[in-house]
């Protein structure tokens, strides 16, 4: 034995312990890992920018005296029956099946007491969601699980989703776990199989075809329903121009923080866009066709608070959509279960196995005794006030830029903290006029 | 009779009037002239009445059919009857892709050919073709039955759940998860009643099919069957 210092133990920062804890655990299973919500990995988020507020040369909006609207019109350019919401923060597409009935219908019950949209997801409509939500968007999906035109019709809107921000490429998937005997009815499936959702429509391939499709859906509809056209950030500026060329009255854009029910871990961390890189190429398209704010753009994917909310509206986005943020404001993944997590082998905030059916909180869910937990009334005014303070809390930011309505926040009223967050969404960094990529810099 | 001229009047007025029929036991037998292989040519019809369109139609004609007897005197473009519900289409010249896609009910008769992807995700529509089907047809056929008294193309019931098939003739290829299964009695009852009512019982005989169906391999996920996802 040398009497020499020795050469402390160094962990590798590629091979570090989380990943070779995934190794280990693929060899051992023989099978990816299947998890629900968005991505974990640091991104550029709306974190990264920041209002610049009123001072001498703009004037702010006084707080508590001084008007500041909020509501928003959905489906103007083509559809007889547009929609116009209260507030710009509308729930996105969430299955029934990969939530509970009861958890749909909170999401109802407290979308429409905020004045806003809930929308039905890759399962059907439910008579708990259309019952309890006064605007009702129904999602039109490759799967077609449940599609029928009598549904179509009692729709508010219909949203043809080509991609989610998640899993931009991928169909969706159920384990076996959650087809219990009305999901599997409703999905016309054998109970308790793995429910594979196709990842292309099955009678339409390209923008060509979708118009005909949207075509199709209008005249089922008698062009009352505005049709919404969702895909995920990958290539917005394109897929924007192609959902406008193919007739949409609105876009839905969602980032790779968006969540989903259940898939590859590999998909929803290493495939798509953050939200902040997508919307400015959507508005550019917007702006290149002449169709910003005649086609209205709904973006989604880490939407949190009422900041998020202004932030995204300043870069040029009609409203946002909030997913995972309304499951948590109902009690998805809530410390006071922190017991029953452990149980699960995880912690309260890190729960992400919502394709196992075994939520504590009783929402992600078809166990009948674990669904008793939540109470949709409860769940639906919790998710009211969260509503509302988003709301307030937008307002507030777009008062003291000086603006009376949320869609007069303009990129002007923000600036970046880094780089990264500079190129990606084509505000300037603080204190500089530089946006890293425009005019050749 | 009602005649609508699709040319003259055009396709919003065609299906507005068609929609109007719901709840109603008059004008039962419609006719449409010059369809000139316009698109969804009575979509999301909702009544017992009986549609004869003379000519050849474009996507989605039949779309979501309720009830409706449509008869096309001519060929259909893709996504004929598409997500139909009930009521019965009859396509007297061929079919293009997609026919019968997600189709959850009624009866869709082909009397010439169907090209790819004929009953794709279907979930509870029967089908009878009178020639052959192409490609990939029948993927991930949830439940209902596909009658093809011709040949199939490659990949028959890729991926397949509960939908059964029946081809008269060859089969190019069966697709991931898709056996030849054993005919039992009740399979040639099905077949009996639905070569009759597809207007095909002078054509062919039960005994004369073959039924393939799932092999329920991929029900449930197995990293040995991982090549075949």
């Amino acid at each position: 034995m040398s009497d020499f210092p020795t050469t402390p133990p160094r962990f590798s920062a590629t091979f570090t312990p989380a990943v070779n804890a995934e190794i280990r655990r693929a060899a051992a299973s023989g099978i990816y890992d299947i998890r629900g919500a968005g991505t974990k990995r640091h991104l550029p988020h709306f974190d990264d920018l920041l209002f610049l507020g009123a001072s001498i040369s703009r004037y702010p909006l006084e707080g508590y005296r001084e008007k500041c609207a909020t509501d928003v019109w959905l489906g103007t350019r083509f559809a007889k029956k547009p929609i116009h919401l209260d507030i710009p923060i509308t729930i996105a597409g969430m299955s029934f099946g990969a939530l509970s009935g009861p958890a749909k219908e909170a999401l109802g019950r407290g979308a429409s007491e905020a004045g806003t949209s809930t929308t039905t997801g890759d399962g059907g409509m439910t008579e708990e969601e259309r019952g309890h939500s006064k605007t009702l968007v129904y999602q039109y999906l490759p799967s077609r699980y449940g599609m029928n035109p009598d549904d179509l019709r009692r729709a508010d809107a219909i949203e043809v989703v080509v991609g989610q921000g998640a899993k931009p490429g991928g169909g969706g998937m159920l384990l076996g776990q959650k087809i219990s005997d009305r999901v599997a009815n409703m999905r016309n499936l054998p109970k308790g199989i793995d429910q594979r959702s196709a990842c292309r429509h099955p009678d339409w391939t390209g923008p060509d075809d979708l118009e005909i499709k949207i075509l199709e859906l209008r005249e089922i509809t008698d062009w009352e329903k505005p049709i919404y056209v969702k895909v995920g950030g990958a290539r917005p500026y394109y897929d924007t121009a192609l959902a406008v060329k193919a007739g949409a009255d609105v876009v839905v854009l969602d980032g790779m923080q968006g969540g989903t029910a259940a898939t590859q871990d590999v998909f929803i961390e290493h495939v798509g866009m953050p939200i902040l890189a997508c919307i400015g190429q959507a508005v550019k398209a917007l702006q290149d066709l002449g169709m910003h704010r005649k086609v209205q753009l709904i973006v989604s994917g880490g939407i949190r608070s009422g900041a998020d909310v202004a932030k995204a509206m300043a870069l040029g986005a009609d409203a946002v959509a909030i997913g995972t943020a309304a499951l948590i404001a109902l009690g998805d993944n809530d410390p006071a279960l922190e017991a029953e997590y452990q149980k699960l082998g995880t912690t309260a905030g890190a729960y992400d196995d919502w394709h196992e059916g075994k939520d504590p909180a009783g929402i992600t869910t078809q166990d009948p005794e674990l669904m008793k937990r939540f109470d949709p009334v409860l769940g639906g005014r919790r998710l009211k006030n969260y509503l509302k303070v988003m709301t307030l809390e937008a307002q507030t930011i777009a008062r003291a830029c000086g603006k009376n309505h949320l869609h007069n926040l303009e990129p002007e009223d923000l600036c970046a903290l880094t780089i990264e967050a500079s190129a990606m969404s084509g505000v300037p960094l603080a204190g500089t006029n530089w946006v890293p990529g425009r005019n050749g810099f | 009779m009602q005649s609508f001229d699709l040319g003259k009047e055009g396709l919003r007025a065609l299906n507005s009037a068609l929609h109007a029929l719901k709840g109603q036991t008059n004008m039962t037998k419609w006719e449409v002239v010059n369809p000139k292989g316009a698109h969804a040519i009575a979509a999301g019809v909702d009544a017992e009445v009986d549609i004869t369109v003379r000519g050849s139609t474009g996507y989605y004609c039949a779309g979501m059919n309720k009830l409706a007897t449509i008869r096309v005197k001519g060929s259909a473009g893709p996504g004929v009857a598409e997500n139909m519900m009930s009521g019965t289409v009859i396509i007297d010249g061929n079919a293009s892709q997609y026919a019968g896609a997600t189709g959850r009910g009624g009866l869709l008769v082909i009397k010439g050919d169907a090209s790819s992807r004929c009953g794709v995700s279907m979930k509870g529509i029967n089908i009878v073709v009178h020639g052959s089907i192409g490609h990939m047809s029948a993927f991930m056929g949830q439940s209902g039955n596909l009658v093809v008294l011709g040949d199939a193309g490659e990949a028959l019931g890729d991926s397949l759940y509960e939908a059964r098939l029946f081809v008269r003739g060859k089969v190019k290829s069966l697709g991931a998860d898709c056996i030849e299964k054993e005919m039992r009695d009740e399979h040639y009852q099905i077949l009996e009643d639905l070569l009759r009512r597809g207007e095909a019982d002078a054509k062919a005989k039960p005994e004369e099919f073959r039924r393939y169906g799932s092999a329920r391999q991929l029900y449930n996920f197995n990293i040995d069957n991982a090549s075949a996802y």
